[in-house]
């Protein structure tokens, strides 16, 4: 018989090696699937998870990695405060989109001018249109003791049509002979996120990503904020007892998640998107809550997850190319990681017994 | 009453890393009264779920009136004639007494059939009960009665009963006790499972010690002395608080008709309360658990706000604040759950350090941690108070209950309170322990700091209060010197046995 004995503390050992280890698992299972697909699973290993960084094109992936772990990261580093104090938005998409309409309704306000105030404003109306939006189920929840996952995941499919309606409506390119979509931001340079590096693929997105990342690490281990964020969600009475005020709680990881997931959707639209139309959005919004959870909700495990997302993208696209790879297949192997991931964690908190009797 | 019932010849149960019961025997009786005494810990708990069948042994045999007895479910227990009350009862609230009875038995008579056998239980044994009423309605007395009335309807020739007392005002265990030894003189064996040596003295015939999973003695407790009962409970030697060199200073923590909504629907509304606490003051307040002691010590902690006169510190009105605004002006507090309430179960004991140190102890600064000083802080709580643990890295929920309630009373008082409050201070502690925290608490009175100790264990109470007043229902009594009061008199603070009269046993 095997049973799992609840260890008296978390090992720290396997809280470590458990990303690594199921990474490791995907491969092997991934490989499987590959195989009964008729591929050498060797070479679709290779493909993904190999060649886009070391491989002959990898002068042209390489930057799209930091392109698509950007944002994927920004938006994670967001939730994961929340998560940490069991504040559960599953709505990132939808502030990512209005984040991205707000900061390019207001640039797209002051076409054609020049001023170099124009992308600071930007950038400042993308993460107030993202806040805004999550502070919706903040309030609700404060309230009403809404359920925040309701609210901010329904908010999505709001957005989604606001996303339809501005696209073909408000923010149109007058100059577009009627197609639906806006101005690209290639033809506006005052608000255009223009690479700063191209060949490694960094924009001021990817740079907003990485001060994030340090600000939120030294958030969570250096100040009372981060402290009484991990507090409530290890112990809400306790939090209650030290001092934490719940409500602003609630409002403050919310609207950072917000504004983090509209800035997160400013930098795509005015960078590498470049312009407001109907499937602007790509799931970001919801790929970054694989990204939080397989980072351990910690920021550098975020950076490290957020590369490896984008990876299995950039790879599951290539595989998809070159071996003809179905796209499920790929969806499939992103999903797997999750679920060896939660796995695997079973045994940071509990430890494999065998036989029958326990003994002494 | 000397025939052997149950023979218990060298159990052995282990579980991963601790030996709960090591080669454990003792006889009880027909009709004995017989009593299992030890700490928090001690194997007790595991002793009797073998017993009931609940847990399987891993080495040595039982022995039923002469025949081997095996229990493999609760159930096979039952049908040998055993029977057990738990601590923490397993009623439906919403269901009234005679259904609840009806769910615990295998073919339950009709209703009315039932009924009328619950009220001759009760008459003939004296605990007053009354088959229609909802159980959501009863006292906690009375519930305990529902419970026993369950298990007298199957007639056991060997009743378990697992602290039954700590529920009861004093009344309600007198009654209880009349019951127990009217089934006694009946035959019915009683294993009789507390840890309060009084009762054990008042009550039973014969007495087994437990210490760390082993018998270490048995006794007539009726020979001995509490004090000798509990100094082979805990194998040591005890010593007796000390309650002198205290002087009363002016009123430090004053309330005035503090009433305060439960936010749980369940829960006890806190009714104009008025108390005052001088410094170097020891204010003691009893009560039956659920009659707003959790409330009580929110609202001077601070988790609760309240209007700003209701509370004062020093004549200064302190209600509305929040508990990080108390701690600036001297109120601390030890809440009685400690995992999840007093201490964060999966963080460190540093960072249950900083919980409540950071402002008293100046932990942070501009809002930034400083963990060195936390973690010397821990160090200085777990070095002072005796913590034993491997280090201030690990874990709250790693800690044992005793080592955990150190740790958290240490912090409250190592932070130099001008007003503390703690809630069931020595709940679960062994008893070195308890002395110890009870000792930490006077010295800190006679420092000039005011107390209340809310607790359950009267005896702590008066051995360390100066004052006594009771809740009940959300109402505290008028705080009465704890000289010279009377265990009746603590009885009708404490609101009696709950408005019953004691029934007549019938003869």
């Amino acid at each position: 018989m095997i049973r799992l004995e609840k260890r008296p503390e978390p090992s720290k050992a396997w809280s470590a090696a458990a990303p690594v280890l199921a990474v490791v698992a995907t491969m092997i299972a991934g490989g499987l699937l590959f195989a009964s697909l008729g591929q050498d699973p060797f070479v679709a290993i290779r493909t993904i998870f190999w060649d886009p960084i070391f491989g002959e094109f990898a002068f042209y992936y390489r930057g799209q990695l930091l392109v698509k772990a950007g944002p994927l990261i920004l938006i994670a580093i967001g939730l994961s405060l929340g998560f940490r104090a069991g504040i559960w938005n599953i709505g990132a998409e939808g502030q990512y989109i209005v984040g991205a309409i707000v900061g390019a309704g207001a640039g797209l306000a002051f076409f054609p001018s020049e001023s170099f105030l124009i992308f600071p404003f930007v950038i400042l109306c993308g993460a107030i249109g993202g806040g805004l939006w999550a502070l919706i189920p903040a309030i609700l929840k404060t309230r009403f003791n809404t359920n925040e996952i309701l609210v901010s995941l329904m908010l999505v499919y709001v957005a989604e049509a606001m996303l339809a309606s501005v696209s073909s409506g408000l923010l149109r390119n007058p100059d577009g002979q009627g197609f639906p979509g806006s101005r690209n931001f290639r033809d506006f340079p005052a608000a255009h996120n223009d690479y700063i590096i191209e060949s490694a693929g960094i924009h001021w997105g990817v740079l907003a990503a990485f001060g994030a990342v340090i600000l939120a690490y030294v958030l969570l281990t250096r100040h009372i904020l981060g402290f009484q964020v991990r507090l409530t969600g290890e112990a809400p009475r306790a939090a209650r007892f030290a001092g934490v005020n719940p409500t602003r709680l609630v409002v403050f990881c919310l609207v950072t998640s917000g504004a983090l997931a509209g800035l997160a959707g400013m930098f795509e639209v005015t960078g590498p998107a470049g312009q407001i139309s109907i499937d602007f959005n790509s799931g970001y919004g919801f790929t970054a809550i694989i990204v939080a959870f397989l980072g351990r909700l910690h920021p550098i495990g975020i950076l490290l997850a957020g590369l490896l997302m984008a990876l299995t993208y950039i790879g599951g696209e290539a595989a998809q190319a070159t071996l003809g790879l179905p796209g499920a297949a790929i969806q499939l192997l992103q999903g797997m990681l999750l679920f060896f991931l939660l796995a695997v964690d079973v045994f940071a908190n509990f430890r494999i017994r065998f036989g029958t009797r326990e003994a002494a | 009453m000397t025939d052997e019932l149950l023979s218990i010849e060298g159990l052995t149960k282990a579980y991963p890393g601790v030996v709960a019961n090591d080669t454990v025997s003792f006889t009880i009786g027909q009709g004995e009264v017989h009593a299992l005494l030890g700490e928090n810990g001690a194997g007790k708990s595991t002793l009797v779920k073998m017993i009931y069948g609940l847990v399987r042994p891993d080495a040595g045999k039982m022995r039923l009136r002469g025949e081997s007895f095996e229990p493999n479910s609760p159930n096979a227990a039952r049908q040998s004639g055993i029977a057990m009350v738990f601590q923490h009862f397993s009623l439906f609230e919403a269901l009234d007494v005679a259904e609840n009875v009806a769910l615990g038995m295998e073919n339950p008579p009709p209703q009315r059939e039932l009924a009328r056998r619950i009220r001759e239980v009760s008459e003939t044994y004296g605990l007053p009960l009354d088959p229609a009423r909802l159980v959501g309605d009863l006292s906690a007395g009375e519930r305990q009665r529902v419970e026993i009335i369950r298990c007298l309807l199957q007639d056991p020739k060997l009743l378990i009963m697992d602290e039954p007392t700590s529920v009861l005002t004093p009344q309600e265990v007198d009654i209880l006790f009349e019951t127990l030894r009217k089934l006694s003189s009946e035959g019915t064996a009683i294993l009789y499972i507390s840890h309060k040596l009084e009762e054990i003295r008042t009550l039973c015939d014969a007495a087994t010690i437990l210490r760390l999973g082993k018998v270490v003695g048995s006794c007539n407790p009726r020979e001995k002395s509490a004090r000798e009962l509990a100094e082979m409970m805990v194998g040591t030697t005890l010593h007796t608080p000390d309650r002198t060199g205290r002087t009363m200073g002016e009123v430090a923590l004053d309330v005035i008709g503090l009433s305060v909504k439960s936010s749980n629907p369940f829960g006890t509304s806190l009714r104009n309360i008025h108390l005052e606490v001088h410094q170097g003051e020891v204010l003691g307040i009893g009560g039956v658990a659920g009659n707003g002691q959790e409330d009580l010590l929110a609202a001077i902690s601070g988790e609760v706000t309240t209007a700003p006169d209701a509370i004062k510190l020093r004549g200064q009105p302190v209600g509305h604040l929040g508990p990080n605004d108390r701690r600036k002006i001297g109120i601390l507090a030890a809440p009685e759950d400690r995992l999840g309430h007093a201490a964060a179960p999966d963080m460190s004991l540093t960072e249950n350090a900083l919980m409540t140190g950071a402002i008293r102890q100046g932990l942070s600064s501009n809002g930034f941690l400083n963990w060195p000083a936390s973690r010397k802080f821990a160090d200085e709580i777990i070095k002072s108070f005796d913590v034993r643990t491997p280090g201030a890295s690990h874990a709250a929920r790693s800690l044992s209950g005793g080592n955990l309630q150190k740790f958290v009373i240490g912090r409250e008082i190592l932070q130099k309170p001008d007003v503390l409050v703690v809630n069931q201070p020595t709940w679960g502690v062994d008893a070195s322990a308890a002395a110890a925290i009870r000792q930490a608490l006077l010295d800190l009175a006679a420092a000039g700091a005011a107390i209340i100790v809310i607790s359950q264990d009267l005896d702590e109470l008066m051995e360390i209060a100066d004052k006594f007043a009771a809740l009940n229902e959300g109402r505290l009594t008028a705080p009465r010197p704890t000289k010279g009061l009377t265990i009746d008199q603590i009885g009708m603070m404490m609101g009696g046995a709950h408005d019953m009269e004691v029934a007549h046993v019938a003869d």
